[in-house]
């Protein structure tokens, strides 16, 4: 695209690359806020759905798809309230370098084959590193507050994100010495077929996978992990004093990193933009589309995610400050350090045929066991349970038909 | 200015030092430390600028989970009040100061006198001489380069000689001369020297000795600031 500006529209290069960088910002900007409107919206939905409500319905027709918007005017309009109490200046940075930290990580996430903000050889670190000072936003929200609320939270939160850090920067490392690079479009570009995703390379990347995932849910501060906020006990934690646009500022983070997180995830261990079949048609057929088609795919990935940790998060308790930090450092740390020596080892002295046989069965088996799972989701609803309740539940439909049948 | 570099250069140092000198003055413990994240973020920022990406994201990992620590040990510790300040007396900013300004006028002092042009070399003396008049040739000045820092560098690893077998990268036309003077580089043969290992002094083990000297005073601080527990009794 540079070349693009400098050759055709004959721009200086300076201007060309300051050019650059203000449209990729722009969309990267466009985007996190962008799916955090529309994450705020699944999140109603499906916490409504998971306790049996239906969630908005009302505004903008159907699904009640405008409600976010409502709810973001809403929060445009609401009076800017600083606690007297207060440290001005700290209260004020707070929500700024919490946006500022989960925003740019999005500069060196790949969305399809080089389609990056800024290419990095060292991108996962970098996301990392930056994503790392989401926290300080929030810790000084918390301070800044003169709330012991707030104060609690922010303090639970820099505990919590201290340890967590580790394990998550450990289980990252597995598929990084897989592929042998930090460069997230070289790694995600390695996972052309299905079974060559890393999540399938060997059985240490498979369980990376899945602790990476828990140490993410934990860095985002979502349940049940969300000590930094838990309703029931601090108000709201650390934002307990904020509203209007800087409480919504944490929120825009919050979705941000969430989106971040599981970027990450789709392109270490996913394959990134990659469908998982005809990697080299594609690439030879479709010319551009290839690339615009990656986008689609890579968002649909993390966005499956994202919906992952939703129901997690409505669906287990919250644990105590104790387990949180109990499950880390006793659980989650020597189980990915293990991981990051097993799967040197494996990469060390296990023969290829054998990774490669090993590969193709997990694959095999978790998508048959993906299958199944989505059979018996399918597939349960329709046994409704016999009767009904008396003047509340009366079968209709189906069920009446079923019931007919018995 | 010649690129836009060196035009986000001069916000970034601004940042840097600005943000330096309100830590200093701030009475605050906790806006210390906020202070001291923006230094230390800009100077993760200068390395970023410098294309060292690397540097830039140990420097933000590293030292914004160290300002964290900080501020929880700043809180935990001093906060008998809401936002309590620490009073300093005439005395310790006397001292403060002429520590201060003496580092720096050192510093200021070896960067003024440190020459980072390099001679051309002798392949560049040959080449026909840049006229003034050429504004492409006037620009090709003899390229700065890194010699200062991979002296540096290979001395703390041990070794005494630094003739890279393979260009590093951003490394172009190290004269010989700086890298080791008085070494002759090239063996008679006409085959770059390999680099000598430095058995008398190597300043990569006393670094890290230091580092765990440091890993020893936290253990102890911890020692001393845990709460006492008498025996017997349960908590």
């Amino acid at each position: 695209m540079t070349d693009f500006l400098k050759n055709t529209l004959g721009l200086s290069p300076a201007v060309a690359d300051a050019l650059v960088v203000f449209i990729a910002v722009n969309i990267l900007v466009a985007f996190v806020a962008g799916s955090a409107i529309f994450f705020i919206w699944l999140e109603r939905k499906v916490c409504g759905r998971i306790q049996d409500r239906l969630g908005p319905t009302r505004v903008g027709g159907k699904f009640g798809w405008l409600q976010t918007i409502a709810d973001g005017i809403k929060l445009l309009v609401k009076e800017d309230l600083i606690p007297g109490d207060a440290d001005q200046m700290l209260f004020r940075l707070g929500p700024y370098i919490a946006f500022c930290g989960a925003f740019m990580a999005f500069i060196a996430l790949p969305f399809a084959d080089g389609w990056v903000a800024k290419p990095l050889s060292i991108g996962v670190f970098f996301m990392l590193a930056v994503m790392s000072t989401e926290v300080f936003g929030i810790i000084l929200a918390g301070y800044g507050s003169g709330s012991k609320w707030a104060l609690f939270g922010g303090m639970r939160e820099a505990a919590q994100m201290v340890s967590y850090e580790v394990p998550m920067a450990l289980c990252v490392l597995v598929p990084v010495i897989v592929a042998g690079s930090m460069d997230l479009n070289y790694v995600a570009k390695q996972q052309d077929w299905l079974w060559n995703w890393y999540v399938f390379h060997d059985p240490f990347t498979f369980v990376a996978f899945w602790t990476y995932f828990c140490c993410a849910t934990a860095q985002c501060k979502r349940a049940p992990f969300d000590l930094a906020e838990a309703e029931s006990e601090l108000v709201a934690g650390f934002h307990t004093e904020y509203s209007g646009l800087r409480w919504s500022f944490f929120f825009m983070a919050e979705y941000g990193a969430m989106f971040a997180v599981s970027g990450i995830a789709v392109n270490l261990f996913l394959g990134g933009w990659n469908i998982g079949f005809l990697p080299n048609w594609i690439q030879a057929h479709m010319g551009i589309f290839a690339n615009l088609l990656g986008v689609v795919v890579f968002v649909l990935k993390a966005w499956l995610l994202v919906f992952v940790m939703m129901w997690v998060r409505w669906t287990l308790p919250r644990l105590r400050i104790d387990q949180v930090m109990m499950t880390c450092l006793k659980y989650l740390l020597p189980i990915s350090c293990a991981l990051l020596l097993g799967v040197g080892l494996w990469q060390a002295l296990m023969p290829v045929i054998v990774g490669r046989i090993f590969s193709i069965v997990l694959c095999a088996l978790s998508v048959a066991a993906l299958g199944w799972l989505v059979y018996t989701l399918l597939t349960t609803f329709t046994k409704l349970p016999s009767g009904g309740v008396p003047n509340l539940w009366t079968p209709t439909g189906s069920a009446r038909r079923d019931l007919a049948k018995t | 200015m010649d690129s836009p570099y060196s035009l986000l250069f001069w916000p970034l140092a601004a940042l840097i030092a600005v943000s330096a000198i309100a830590m200093v003055v701030t009475q605050n413990i906790v806006r210390a430390a906020t202070w001291l994240l923006f230094t230390l973020a800009g100077v993760a920022g200068i390395f970023f600028l410098l294309g060292a990406d690397f540097v830039g994201a140990t420097q933000l990992l590293v030292y914004v989970g160290g300002t964290l620590v900080l501020v929880v040990f700043g809180v935990m510790l001093t906060a008998q009040g809401p936002f309590i300040s620490m009073k300093i007396g005439a005395g310790e900013w006397a001292i403060a100061a002429t520590v201060g300004i003496g580092f720096f006028s050192v510093l200021a002092y070896a960067l003024i006198n440190f020459n980072l042009e390099i001679p051309s070399t002798p392949t560049q003396a040959t080449a026909p001489a840049p006229s003034l008049t050429d504004p492409q040739q006037a620009a090709a000045k003899p390229p700065r380069s890194l010699a200062p820092s991979i002296v540096l560098g290979t001395a703390l690893l041990g070794f005494e000689s630094a003739t890279p077998v393979e260009p590093l990268t951003g490394v172009q036309n190290v004269p010989a001369s700086l890298v080791s003077p008085g070494v002759p580089n090239a063996t008679p043969s006409g085959l770059p020297r390999p680099p000598r290992l430095r058995t008398r002094m190597a300043y990569l083990l006393p670094f890290e000795i230091v580092s765990v000297h440091l890993l020893v005073v936290l253990i102890g601080a911890a020692y001393l600031a845990r709460s006492k527990r008498r025996r017997g009794v349960t908590p």
